[in-house]
């Protein structure tokens, strides 16, 4: 690391009258309005940013833009996120950031300790080394070690926004292909959205030195621009990043500050007519022993870094190539006055004008390696020897190391909208072949590596968009390109450089520290699928996602197994290509406003009167128990329970799903849907029923009361609402067409009261109404219709409490009135709101079920003992045939049964598992609810045990997480056996 | 995510309906089926690759049922 700034006095594209101030592990730099984090620190002479994943080895820049996957930073403050790439990072004032993976510093960091037992961390260490004795014993420790970052525990002080948009043509990628098929786009008059990941457009031009039309690369993309910015029908947006090219041409935009002020992301979701990508190409790396260290960077990165930020990466350079590319970068050098120490070109024969420009060095190496780098924070220096003998070993100083192993198109949108790749041997990289969407591709991303090729193909990638949308096209304009480098590219495939001792590291994956070695183990150990191998191995994979590794990954594969590349195949790109904050799939949606809570007319009331209040299942909120003051949560329920047991209580039953169901044919419905018949059920009575999915499990419970002739009224669990709709509605629908029934979801339409106590009928008698309530006028399990205080209401005598009880319906507009009403008029009887607690604990001492309790998706009516409410007449209903085949099998089923603690003050937890012996590892069942009873004055519990009916009084035990508490298993009701008392 | 044309509502987001998966005959009368064929009914979906015929239900939209062919592998469906 050296102190001097490393900024060249002229040139580049930041604006140096604007100094911004940043801060940097705790110190203070300055930067230019216009440098990215990583530009800025590499002025400041920061040239060791980080450490890596699994080594903590030192790591700096070694690339530039989305594919410098090592320098991961830790933005701090308002917007604190984890996983930046300092590289893509705009400066701003004030920027905090800080290093990632070492503690307690990036100088000093004890995780640096792991490097010495690299040996125990080959491939596929997750599954090899922590089997023993238990993964669980090590996963805090891994747990701690992995990840890049800490996530945020604040609220970014900006937000995040959800958009969706339609176009003709998007085009991905601003550079010279890109634009061009925007000119040809937008000249047609589609309607285009050019989306461009980097903070200015231009692409690969803003390195060059190429002209167009005498202009240089800047000039020219200023004035396609301004064409373009002038043109209504096309949306520009910069620093916005593709991440999934999905089905239907769907591609998803994450549009970084694109409101400054107010807005962090905002993820644009967009249908296209047409796609065009031209995302460019990425250089590869040339794998070699410590090739990881801070000082060995791309060749175009360094061009970049010269020519964009005036930014000197280093002081005397070595160039390590395979291709000509890399040649740009020599004369990038020599023109910042950057000392050329050497360039190293594994091909031993060059063209002419390259062996000209190889000349600005000091030594020129054709037909050599790079076989090693020296130096640990930073590099010092490299070995060079010859490819071919070994021989001609010798050092050179040095404190950079340009590398180029070549291009890859970026072809991971392509592959993404499910497009075709194939192996080109003239670049020795991936092309896009068979599209399967409507897209084209252009320039780089192609394989044009050349800008002529590039612009050439952009226009008509533009016009063929334009011409599938049925738009007119003009011919290309032709444009004069100069580019001294345009000449052939001159690969010669080469990908990495065989290691001088077994000891030796060499990165392929940098960002996953995924070694050559790794690869080579791997394919020792038989993995031999590019796709085994990238998870066994994790290449490719983590931030990476197959932008530097990948290619190199397959190019050691196939040499190693003497296979060609087309024969070893790519691995699959998914989205999302550069990581997506969650804070995008949400954009400004909280948990209300995706899934708002649902209300009843009385929630108000409720409230005032002091309820806690709990969501119930479907987003109802619901009243949990109503505590007087000074009272507890215990006292409170016990209280509500009395209250209903002697005197009584007012339960809001408003959230109880209802379906209306009407037509000739719902008594066939109602017979298809539940297990027992509803034929017979006469007018304004009621009927219990249980349905069961198709696999012959129970899905539901509820009673069904018949309005009228051909008009039936179904209520379900609260919160199985939403599930019974769909239900209902694919069997009338779509499984059987032919019935002749319509129904209507009715649960917010009517407010439910439920009076239940002893004292529910003298109260309700009190007040004026046309009802009878006489027990022989107005049986259980009989509904009335009637005006009820004025109100129009319809009164279901159904109780879940087990005590006389009376569900008042009335329309939801009168819910509150009705409420009212009642309390006052209850005022001398005493009456309480009864809330969800202790109507649970009424429900228990009934043994009545509940689901999500006792019914827990894998209960047949028979398990509970109901085997009374399964018809043996009906030929058919939902889940019959399922239950019957899994019932003729021998295995031992759970019943429903009681449990009494032998301890009466001791509570048997929910989901405890219950065993036979206090001993006993072997689970036979659960407590599926345990409360204490006010009314028995003690506690009780219901379970599923295996053979429970054959085991009454029987000593069973419950393994309350270690604790053994033994219970009698017992008769599951404990209140009111005969059931009089509802029946009253 | 596709973009699909409700007979009521016209073209619309995906994540606006549901889909009931394959067309399926008209649900039998189980009691007239072996085991082997209910299970059948239940379980045995023919998971084309290629064109398929769907049951969707513009369910957050209108609640309209309709029949969509859809291609598994290239996602273009009859509407386009």
């Amino acid at each position: 690391m050296s102190n001097r700034s490393n900024r060249l006095s002229h040139g580049g594209l930041i604006v140096r009258s604007q100094q911004i101030r940043f801060e940097f592990n705790g110190n203070n730099y300055t930067g230019f309005q216009g440098d990215t984090l990583a530009s800025a620190l590499m002025a400041n002479g920061i040239d060791f940013v980080s450490r890596s994943f699994k080594y903590h080895r030192p790591r700096g820049f070694c690339a530039s833009g989305y594919a410098d996957v090592s320098s991961i930073v830790q933005i701090e403050g308002d917007e604190d996120t984890p996983n930046m790439l300092a590289s893509v990072t705009p400066l701003s004032e004030g920027l905090t950031a800080r290093s990632v993976n070492c503690w307690p510093s990036l100088k000093f960091d004890v995780g640096t300790a792991l490097r010495l037992l690299s040996p125990i961390i080959p491939a596929g260490f997750y599954y090899k080394t922590f089997m023993w004795p238990h993964w669980h014993l090590f996963e805090p420790l891994i747990r701690k070690a992995a990840g890049f970052g800490n996530a945020p525990n604040s609220i970014p002080f900006r937000s995040f926004a959800n958009s969706y948009d339609h176009c003709d043509v998007l085009i991905v990628g601003a550079g010279p292909s890109g634009l061009c098929a925007g000119l040809a786009a937008s000249r047609s008059g589609a309607r285009v959205i050019l989306a461009d990941d980097m903070l200015q457009p231009g692409g690969g031009l803003l390195n060059s030195s190429a002209t167009i039309d005498g202009k240089s690369g800047i000039e020219w993309v200023s004035g396609v621009v301004a064409e373009l910015d002038a043109n209504p029908t096309v949306t520009r947006l910069q620093n916005a990043t593709v991440w999934g090219y999905l089905e239907g041409n769907h591609v998803v935009i994450s549009e970084r500050s694109p409101s400054p002020d107010s807005l962090l992301r905002r993820s644009r979701r967009v249908w296209a007519k047409q796609v065009i990508i031209a995302t460019g190409a990425f250089e590869r790396p040339i794998v070699f022993e410590n090739n990881d260290r801070p000082g060995v960077m791309q060749a175009s990165a360094v061009s970049s870094y010269i020519r964009k930020y005036a930014v000197k990466p280093g002081h005397k350079a070595v160039v390590f190539t395979n291709n000509n590319s890399a040649y740009r970068t020599v004369t990038d050098l020599n023109r910042a006055g950057i000392s050329i120490a050497a360039v190293v070109d594994v091909r031993s024969r060059v063209d002419d004008h390259v062996l000209e420009v190889a000349s600005q060095a000091t030594d020129f190496f054709p037909g050599s390696i790079v076989q090693t780098v020296y130096g640990k924070k930073r590099v010092t220096g490299v070995g060079v020897q010859s490819r071919e003998t070994g021989r001609s070993k010798r050092n050179i100083d040095c404190d950079l190391v340009c590398v180029s192993g070549g291009w890859n198109p970026i072809v991971h949108l392509f592959s993404q909208s499910g497009g075709s790749l194939e192996y080109n041997e003239q670049i020795h990289g991936f092309v896009p072949a068979k599209p399967l969407q409507k897209s084209l591709v252009a320039g780089a991303a192609r394989g044009s590596l050349n800008l002529r090729d590039s612009i050439k193909d952009g226009f008509k990638a533009g016009q063929l968009a334009a011409t599938a949308l049925g738009l007119p096209v003009q011919a290309p304009p032709s444009l004069k390109v100069m580019d001294r480098f345009d000449a052939e590219y001159g690969i010669e495939e080469f990908w990495s450089v065989p290691l001088s001792n077994r000891r030796g590291k060499a990165f392929v994956d940098l960002a996953g520290d995924v070694t050559v070695n790794d690869l080579h183990l791997a394919l020792r150990e038989g993995y031999e699928s590019i796709e085994h191998l990238k998870r066994y191995t994790t290449a490719g994979m983590g931030l990476d996602q197959g932008k530097t590794a990948n290619v190199t990954a397959i190019g050691i594969v196939a040499k190693h197994a003497g296979v060609s590349m087309a024969e070893v195949g790519t691995t699959t790109f998914r989205p999302p290509y550069t990581p997506v904050e969650f804070g995008e799939f949400a954009g400004s949606c909280n948990d209300d406003a995706v899934l708002p809570y649902r209300h009843t007319p009385m929630t108000g009331w409720h409230k005032s009167a002091g309820a806690v209040m709990f969501e119930a299942g479907a987003r109802w909120v619901r009243p949990s128990y109503y505590p007087h003051p000074g009272e507890s949560m215990d006292q409170a329920i016990q209280r509500e329970c009395r209250t209903v047991r002697q005197g009584v209580g007012i339960y809001d039953g408003s959230p109880l799903a209802k379906f209306a169901i009407k037509g000739a044919d719902s008594e066939t419905l109602l017979d298809l849907m539940y297990t027992n018949s509803f034929q017979n059920l006469k007018i304004q009575q009621g009927k219990y029923g249980v349905m069961l999915y198709e696999d012959g499990r129970i899905f539901d419970d509820g009673v069904t009361f018949r309005l009228s002739d051909d008009e039936y009224l179904m209520s379900g669990a609260t919160g199985n609402g939403n599930l019974l709709e769909t239900r209902l509605d694919s069997l009338i629908n779509v499984e059987r067409p032919d019935l002749n029934v319509l129904f209507v979801p009715v649960t917010s339409q009517w407010a439910n009261a439920t009076v239940c106590g002893p004292l529910a009928r003298t109260l309700l008698e009190s007040i004026q109404s046309d009802i009878d309530f006489a027990a022989d006028a107005f049986p259980f399990m009989h509904m009335r219709e009637g005006v009820f205080a004025g109100m129009p209401v319809r009164i279901f005598r159904v109780s879940f409490t087990g005590e006389l009880s009376f569900e008042i319906n009335t329309p939801a507009r009168y819910g509150l009135d009705l409420w009212t009403h009642l309390i006052n008029a209850g005022d001398q009887f005493d009456i309480c709101p009864i809330g969800s607690e202790a109507n649970h604990v009424l429900r228990v001492e009934k043994g009545f079920i509940s689901l999500g309790h006792e019914v827990d998706g894998t209960i047949d009516p028979y398990d509970l003992g109901m085997a009374w409410i399964v018809s043996k007449r009906k030929s058919d209903f939902v889940g019959m045939k399922a239950m019957q085949i899994r019932r003729s099998s021998d295995d031992a089923r759970q019943h429903l049964i009681g449990l009494l603690p032998i301890n009466s003050s001791e509570m048997l937890p929910e989901g405890a598992p219950l065993i036979s012996t206090s001993n006993s590892t072997r689970s036979e069942g659960f407590v599926s609810a345990g409360v204490w009873s006010p009314t028995l004055d003690r506690t009780i519990a219901l379970g599923l045990l295996a053979n429970g009916r054959e085991r009454l009084d029987e000593t069973v035990y419950a393994n309350a997480n270690g604790r053994i508490i033994p219970a009698i298993v017992s008769k599951p009701i404990f209140y009111d056996l005969d059931g009089r008392k509802m029946r009253m | 995510m596709l973009l699909i044309r409700c007979p009521w509502c016209g073209l619309r987001s995906e994540s606006e309906f549901h889909c009931n998966g394959e067309v399926r005959p008209t649900r039998p009368y189980f009691s007239s089926l072996t085991d082997q064929q209910s299970v059948g009914h239940i379980c045995d979906r023919k998971n084309y690759k290629g064109w398929i015929e769907e049951d969707w239900c513009h369910s957050k939209g209108c609640g309209e049922w309709f029949r969509l062919s859809r291609n598994t592998v290239t996602h273009e469906t009859d509407q386009d």
